[in-house]
């Protein structure tokens, strides 16, 4: 049985047949609609989410399925101190699949230790949201044409933000591609990520401002400053509007710097670069639908002709 | 000269770094089992100098010797079963380790599920580097009481 903790589940190849897969799908949707006739995916959101878990369920329908699940902690059994391994244990036996979003880091890794059905990883803390990565990727791969030589940025909470995480290690599994990490002090990536990039032999540079950068990427993906993640409230106002991407900076960025962003957003992308065509960002949630339909259709081994 | 008698069943931990002998009995738990356990300090030592070295008395099997890795690799172990040495080996920084170090990060799902196991796994083996198996927090040597349980 195969779970999806993190990208690195899958190699480059698994990688390209998936995103293959996605794209035929969005091209042929018909052709998946009963793919999963029978089948139940259980979405266990024990962290608030939206578009996750709304995608997940949509997936899920689209290829036939149906979906149950709960979205809060409060609405659960943790509520009463059931263990994730107990929960897991118990959906089992309800469903076919199941997707887990939790605040605690490897709750999803203790979940497939104790399963009897795959599990995907819907994001643990501020660890790996590997979903999102394999819809950013797909979306790099859609808009640039490939997955390597690229300057890629990526701004703002580098440090708890998990999408920035699982995107890196990721990427640096493909040839000649340059990071550029814009973040405050406090909010640098950290120093396991930087130490793989090392050992890997990736090149990669720190700074605080974006000005300073953006005329040299090829892709710039934001994030969000996340006040979930925060223990001290100062902290967090003082850093929630460090950076704010406007018409003026992507003026000087490159014609082709697509941006991208995990959402939600807050102040971080000014609503008025959404018609610039570069702005990608509301693409990478059609393509995450798509991407999910793909890991669903593989996770339970179901091939389409 | 110090006569220590031989040990029929147990472990002989030689070539300890001198003063390191104390850390690994705290390390391993010895304080809280009732084994017949002999702490040699600064013996003499061709090779090192001084060395310290720890017997214990017990079933070879039901140690783990985990912590000594972490903490002093370069130790000898030594297996005694019926009063005879069965083996002898260096120890090797193991891939896993359960239950030795705990993982401090409090956004690590360790910190609540019941009954857990703290793993750790060897991330990088030419730095030396643990992360924890569900967080991938870094365990830090310099920080050593810290991360031990």
């Amino acid at each position: 049985m195969r779970h999806c903790l993190t990208p690195l589940d899958f190699t480059t190849q698994e990688l390209d047949q998936l995103f293959d897969l996605a794209a035929d799908i969005e091209k042929n949707p018909g052709k998946y609609s009963h793919a999963c006739d029978g089948k139940k995916i259980a979405t266990l959101f024990y962290e608030p989410s939206t578009r996750t878990r709304l995608s997940f369920e949509a997936a899920m329908m689209n290829l036939g399925g149906k979906a149950l699940g709960f979205a809060g902690a409060d609405q659960s059994s943790a509520a009463k101190g059931e263990s994730v391994a107990d929960t897991i244990r118990v959906v089992s036996c309800f469903a076919d699949i199941a997707a887990i979003r939790h605040n605690k880091e490897g709750a999803a890794y203790v979940a497939s230790r104790f399963s009897g059905i795959p599990v995907i990883n819907a994001g643990d803390g501020g660890h790996e949201h590997p979903t999102q990565t394999l819809l950013d990727m797909m979306t790099i791969r859609q808009l640039k044409g490939r997955l390597n030589h690229f300057t890629i940025g990526i701004c703002g909470d580098l440090k708890f933000g998990r999408t920035v995480h699982s995107l890196v290690k990721t990427l640096a599994r493909y040839d000649d591609i340059h990071f550029v990490f814009i973040s405050p002090p406090e909010l640098r990536v950290p120093d396991y990520i930087t130490d793989l990039l090392d050992e890997k032999g990736y090149t990669y540079e720190e700074c605080i401002k974006l000005e300073d950068v953006i005329t040299k990427l090829d892709l710039l993906y934001m994030t969000r400053v996340q006040r979930e993640r925060f223990f001290n409230e100062e902290d967090y106002i003082r850093l929630k509007d460090f950076y704010v991407l406007n018409k003026k900076l992507m003026r000087r960025a490159k014609n082709d710097m697509y941006v991208l962003h995990p959402l939600p957003r807050v102040n971080e992308i000014s609503v008025e670069i959404d018609k610039d065509p570069r702005a990608a960002y509301f693409r990478q949630v059609q393509y995450g639908v798509y991407v999910r339909m793909a890991l669903i259709l593989t996770l339970l081994d179901i091939h389409v002709d | 000269m110090l006569n220590v008698g031989k040990i029929e069943n147990g472990i002989v931990l030689d070539h300890i770094e001198a003063g390191k002998a104390m850390l690994i009995y705290h390390y391993l738990h010895l304080d809280r089992e009732d084994y017949q356990v002999a702490i040699i300090k600064n013996a003499r030592s061709n090779d090192m100098g001084r060395k310290d070295i720890l017997k214990v008395e017990c079933d070879p099997d039901t140690i783990s010797l985990d912590a000594v890795a972490l903490i002093e690799p370069n130790t000898t172990v030594n297996i005694i079963k019926g009063g005879v040495i069965v083996e002898k080996k260096k120890m090797d920084m193991p891939k896993e380790v359960f239950g030795v170090l705990k993982c401090h990060n409090p956004r690590c799902i360790s910190s609540i599920e019941q009954e857990l196991p703290h793993i750790f796994f060897l991330a990088d083996p030419k730095r030396k580097i643990y992360r924890c198996r569900y967080c991938e927090e870094k365990y830090s040597a310099g920080e050593r009481e810290k991360w031990f349980r």
